[in-house]
Order: C-alpha cells, then sequence, then structure tokens
C-alpha cells in the first residue's frame, strides 16, 4: 500500500484550475522530486496534501485513510509535515522556541527538547538556538523551515523550494542533511527548481504543468523525455 | 545532551521580592485600616480583572469587550446562592466559576464565528443580553436589584471586622492567583502555542497547534475566573443592579484602560497599568469629570509615544523581563568532528525500528 495515495485531485481557485484531476502515489521511504514551471501548481498540491487549503474532490489517502476532510493540525500529528515555500517564522520566538512548537505539538512522543535540538542540529541551526527568528537572514529562514518540519517526527515531509540561493558549499550540507532524514526512513517529497540539487537525491522525479503531471519516472528517463525538454529548453514537440 | 533553561537572574529576584509583597499584604487586616483594607481589594479586584483581559486580549487575540457579561454573572451568582439556599457566601466564588465555564463554552459557539472588531461587538451584545435577561428576572430584583441581607453575611462571619478581613483575604487570592496563574499557563504548552498563533496562524497550525481548541480553553477558564472576581465584587458592595453588573465602563473600559497603558501582551503590563490607574484615581478623584478626561489623555500620549505600553517601552529598552517565559538553550562548544553534527537525525520510522530491534534483541 502506498504512503500517500491521492485519487482524482481538483482544486480551482475561480475560474483557474490549479490542480486538474490529478492521481499519483508515494511509496513509503521513495524521495521523490517535482519539477515545474511557475504557476504549474506545485506549491497547491502542498497545500492540498498538508490541508492547509481543501481540495474541491479528489481523495487523499494517507496509509489508506481518506484525509481530505481532516484539518491542518490533525494531518500533522498523523506524519504529514510541510515546509513553505515563502518562511513563515514566528517572529517573536526564539529559533529553538519556533522549533519546539513542532516538537511539542506534531507529534505525540516525549522528549520534545531533544527532539527539537535535534532537528536544530540536522538544519544545521544550533548554534543560532537563541537568536530570535524574525532576526534571521533568508537562507536561514529557509532552513529553519525545515528544522520545524522535522521536529513533528514526520513520516511523510514535504519540502517546497529550500535550495534556491545556496552556495555549492551549503547546498552540499543541504544534500547531505537531506540524505541523512531519508535514511532515517522518512518518506520526502521535494519541490526544487535547483534541478542538479534535486536530481542529485531524488529517485523518481515527477514534473507539473498547468495542474496536472506530465511525466513520471526515473529521473534520467524523465529528463530525457520530450515534453520536459519542451518546458524547459523551449523545444516544439510537434516538429 | 544541551541544558534548556527558563528562569533569569532578574526574575529570581521578582519572585523573591513578590512573595515578601504578598506576605505583607496579606497581614493588612492586622495593620491597615478600613478604608485601605477596601482600597487593597479593590486594587485586587481590577489587578486580576485587568491580568484576565490581558491574557484574552493580549496573548490570544480575543479582543473582547464583553467581559462584564461574566463579571455581572458572577455577581448574580452569589446573590442566588445566598438567597435562596442561604449558603456561605464565600462559596459562591468558586461555584460562579463551574457555571460560568459552561455557558462561557456556549457563548463561544456564537462569538467565535466572529473576528476582529465583529468579535467585540458580538461580545458586548451578549453581555446587553445577560445584562436585559437578568433585569427581567424579578425574583433578583429585576431591574432595581436588591441588598444582600445581613443575616446571609452572618454565615460568613459574626463581626464586622472578621468579614472584612475575609473578603480581603478572598480579593488577594484571586488578585495574586489570577497573575500567578497568567503566569504559569504562559509558561505551559498553551503559552507556547499561543505565541506561535499571535505569530502566524497558518504555520502553528501547520505544526500540529490546534488553533481554536487553544482559543476556547482561553476563552473559558477566562470567564470562569471573571465569574469568581463578580462574585466577590458583590460581596464588597453588597448591593447588586443589572446596570452596576453589566457596566462596560467599570469592568472593561477601565481595565482596558490599564492593560494598554501598562503594555498589552506582557504579564508585568497589567500590573503597572492597574497600580498606575489607583495612583491618578486618588488624586484626581475630587476633580470630576476632569478625572475622566486626564485618563482619556494620557491613552492617546501612551498609544502615541509608546504604544506598546510602559512596560512595553521598558523591556525593549533594557531587555528587561520579570516573568520569564521563553526557553533558552544552554550553548556548548562547536565539536569540529561530525561536521558540527552531534546527533543523527532519528525519524518516527527509524524509532519505530530501534523498538522492534531491541525487542527482538531481549
Ligand atoms: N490562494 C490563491 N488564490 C488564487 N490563486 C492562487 C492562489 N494560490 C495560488 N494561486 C494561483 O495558482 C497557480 C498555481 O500556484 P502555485 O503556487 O501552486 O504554483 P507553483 O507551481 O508552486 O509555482 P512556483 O514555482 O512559482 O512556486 C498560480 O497561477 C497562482 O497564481
Ligand atoms: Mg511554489
Amino acid at each position: 500500500m502506498a504512503l500517500l495515495s491521492i485519487k482524482n485531485l481538483c482544486k480551482r481557485f475561480g475560474a483557474l484550475v490549479v490542480t486538474d484531476d490529478l492521481s499519483f502515489d508515494v511509496n513509503e521511504g521513495e524521495i521523490i522530486g517535482i519539477l515545474g514551471p511557475n504557476g504549474a501548481g506545485k506549491t497547491t498540491l502542498f497545500n492540498l496534501i498538508a490541508g492547509t487549503i481543501r481540495s474541491d474532490a479528489g481523495e487523499i489517502l494517507f496509509n489508506g485513510t481518506n484525509v481530505a476532510g481532516t484539518g491542518v493540525a490533525e494531518r500533522c500529528r498523523l506524519g504529514i509535515s510541510r515546509s513553505f515555500q515563502v518562511p513563515h517564522p514566528f517572529a517573536g520566538m526564539s529559533v529553538f522556541e519556533n522549533v519546539l512548537v513542532g516538537a511539542t505539538f506534531g507529534r505525540s512522543g516525549d522528549d520534545r527538547f531533544e527532539y527539537a535540538l535535534r532537528a536544530l542540529d540536522v538544519a544545521g541551526l544550533k548554534q543560532k538556538a537563541n537568536l530570535l527568528a524574525g532576526s534571521l537572514p533568508l537562507l536561514d529562514r529557509k532552513r529553519l523551515e525545515m528544522a520545524r518540519a522535522l521536529a513533528t517526527e514526520p513520516r511523510l515531509l514535504l519540502l517546497d523550494e529550500i535550495a534556491g540561493g545556496l552556495t555549492e558549499r551549503e547546498c552540499h550540507e543541504l544534500l547531505s542533511a537531506i540524505r541523512d532524514v531519508h535514511s532515517a526512513g522518512v518518506t520526502i517529497v521535494w519541490i526544487e527548481h535547483v534541478v542538479h540539487a534535486l536530481l542529485s537525491v531524488a529517485e523518481r522525479l515527477v514534473v507539473m504543468n498547468f495542474g496536472r503531471l506530465i511525466a513520471d519516472g526515473k529521473p534520467d528517463d524523465v529528463m530525457k523525455s520530450r515534453e520536459v525538454k519542451s518546458i524547459y529548453l523551449g523545444e516544439d514537440v510537434n516538429v | 545532551m544541551q541544558e534548556v533553561t527558563r528562569a533569569t537572574a532578574a526574575s529570581r529576584f521578582a519572585l523573591a521580592s513578590a512573595i515578601v509583597l504578598v506576605m505583607v499584604l496579606a497581614a493588612a487586616p492586622y495593620w491597615g485600616s478600613t478604608a485601605s483594607l477596601r482600597l487593597l481589594g479593590e486594587i485586587m479586584v481590577y489587578l486580576a480583572l485587568a491580568s484576565l483581559w490581558n491574557l484574552l486580549a493580549g496573548f490570544t487575540g480575543l479582543v473582547s469587550i464583553g467581559q462584564q457579561a461574566y463579571v455581572g454573572f458572577g455577581g448574580y451568582m452569589l446573590f442566588t446562592i445566598c438567597i435562596s439556599l442561604g449558603w456561605n457566601p464565600l462559596y459562591a466564588i468558586p461555584i460562579a466559576a463551574l457555571v460560568a465555564a459552561p455557558i462561557s463554552a456556549l457563548v463561544a459557539v456564537l462569538v467565535f464565528r466572529l473576528n476582529g472588531a465583529y468579535f467585540a461587538i458580538g461580545t458586548w451584545v451578549v453581555a446587553e443580553v445577560f445584562r436585559l435577561g437578568f433585569a427581567q428576572m424579578s425574583s433578583l430584583g429585576g431591574g432595581s436589584g436588591l441588598s444582600l441581607p445581613i443575616t446571609v453575611m452572618r454565615e460568613m462571619a459574626s463581626t464586622k471586622a472578621e468579614r472584612e478581613a475575609l473578603i480581603y483575604w478572598a480579593a488577594l487570592l484571586l488578585g495574586t492567583g489570577s497573575i500567578t496563574i497568567v503566569y504559569l499557563l504562559l509558561r505551559s504548552r498553551i503559552g507556547l502555542a499561543l505565541t506561535a498563533i499571535r505569530d502566524s496562524e497558518v504555520a502553528s497550525s501547520s505544526l500540529g497547534v490546534s488553533i481554536t481548541r487553544v482559543k476556547l480553553l482561553v476563552y473559558v477558564a477566562v470567564a470562569a475566573a471573571t465569574a469568581m472576581v463578580g462574585a466577590l465584587v458583590f460581596m464588597q458592595k453588597l448591593r447588586i443592579a443589572p446596570n452596576a453588573a453589566f457596566s462596560v465602563t467599570d469592568w472593561t473600559a477601565f481595565v482596558i484602560f490599564m492593560v494598554v497603558i501598562g503594555g498589552i501582551g506582557t504579564i508585568e503590563g497589567p500590573i503597572i497599568g492597574t497600580l498606575l490607574y489607583f495612583v491618578l484615581r486618588q488624586f484626581l478623584a475630587d476633580f470630576g469629570s476632569i478625572y475622566l478626561i486626564v485618563l482619556g489623555g494620557l491613552a492617546i500620549l501612551v498609544m502615541m509615544v509608546a504604544p506598546q505600553g510602559i512596560w512595553g517601552f521598558v523591556a525593549n529598552r533594557w531587555g528587561l523581563s520579570l516573568f520569564p517565559v521563553g526557553y533558552r538553550v544552554k550553548l556548548q562548544a562547536m565539536p569540529a568532528y561530525n561536521n558540527g553534527k552531534e546527533n543523527e537525525y532519528v525519524g518516527r520510522n527509524q524509532a519505530h525500528r530501534d523498538v522492534a530491534a531491541a525487542r527482538r534483541n531481549r
């Protein structure tokens, strides 16, 4: 059974169809990359899975149960955790307290301090634990997004554009952190425009455009497909 | 593992001074006159109301202008219990809380549908409904109200001095108790959730915080405590009538003044604001309406010069906190090996696997 199974999911904003009868499965232990041009509906898909916005139709099966009608907080406690593309730090709280929120309310175990510190460590933010989150530069805010999501002890981690603007060294650190998290048994879906970073960890690649999946498979095959080339390299498929 | 600490040097000093101060205040019936006992009792009432309203509006974002609903409700609970059952008036204080809690939960179902200014107006409307409702009850004196019979007060204690002392101690308990409970609540997980919700509702819910549940809990707890204060207030006054019991000026407007002047969203603010209000009142009360004009003018001035109130200004300037609710991590020097990381990330599945492996090896 797939960990996450999306069936005929639809979402529109007014006349704009942002998620168009979308279906796909995420298996336990996978690490999936999602590519797609701006406005393809990638973030919206995450919002639908995490429950930040409600779908118009379709099913979202997590671990076999339909969570389409379940609240955001409840979905988090079930094990779905996400980072926001535009960081939403708790600006008036310290970095540690930000992460502690996830470790306290997003999971059921004890040891919330230890868990929060561990998540900070993985995201490379431990030395900044006592700084005010509102004072962090953008890169650290993105790290904080990941740390908070990790602190909820997720089964499914949804990462939305966390590698943009990193130096090569920072990118390398991020990739090794993602590999650590994955090898600890967390299933990961990662939206990213930095293609080389995505390809270096993704086992499966999904490409979206206009709210639909236009490719899904092994990264090498997907990158070679004509539709993907037409979007990214501007090649005309019909020639 | 690093240590996580909560207290600061200033907070330890504040706690020690607070304990001494409360002991001195507890002895007031032995050193104070009747007039000063009454004044102190009234200050305690407003300390409680201001701390509670601040928890609601400042920390939870529920800007209610209808808390007089629960003050009046508590007052009428006192009269109901004393007159129809003939019990000791002091028993009415906890009973008022127990009855007000479920009623406030029902009110919440109604007013929680509203946001921002609409919520504020909604709570006021509810308070007016309470006032009109109690004005209809002829057994409770209808629109003109009623007095607490002396026979009932004798249930509490036989002499007047003893009664004054008991009422004062109850006020002291409610005043200091409210501040203590607000502080402990804000240090608890609920406080963490409230601060997170204040900064970002979207992020807190996606991290597992059930926003409505937390807000409902605070609303009901504040309503129950406010009803206790209401029962006490009308024990001090010995007389109740709908207009006094559900007065928006006495139980909400003055309270908002205290909290805003002192510093909304800080624990220290309502304390400072309450004390300032009483100092002003002692000096200006003889001037009649000028007193209200000065209060209004001061409120406007503070809003313009220091919108975070007196304590907000002080705390920002000197980084001071007498009631620390935050968490500090004691950091160690970073180890040079292992990329600076001390811990591997262990996810839910890995933890499960570890447990399973441990079971097998047993
Ligand atoms: N709340 C909303 N109301 C109206 N339209 C929205 C809303 N959220 C997203 N959209 C629109 O839906 C479309 C898909 O947006 P989405 O954020 O999912 O794209 P994306 O694939 O994440 O793009 P990017 O790569 O730029 O992050 C866009 O056209 C966007 O303007
Ligand atoms: Mg996006």
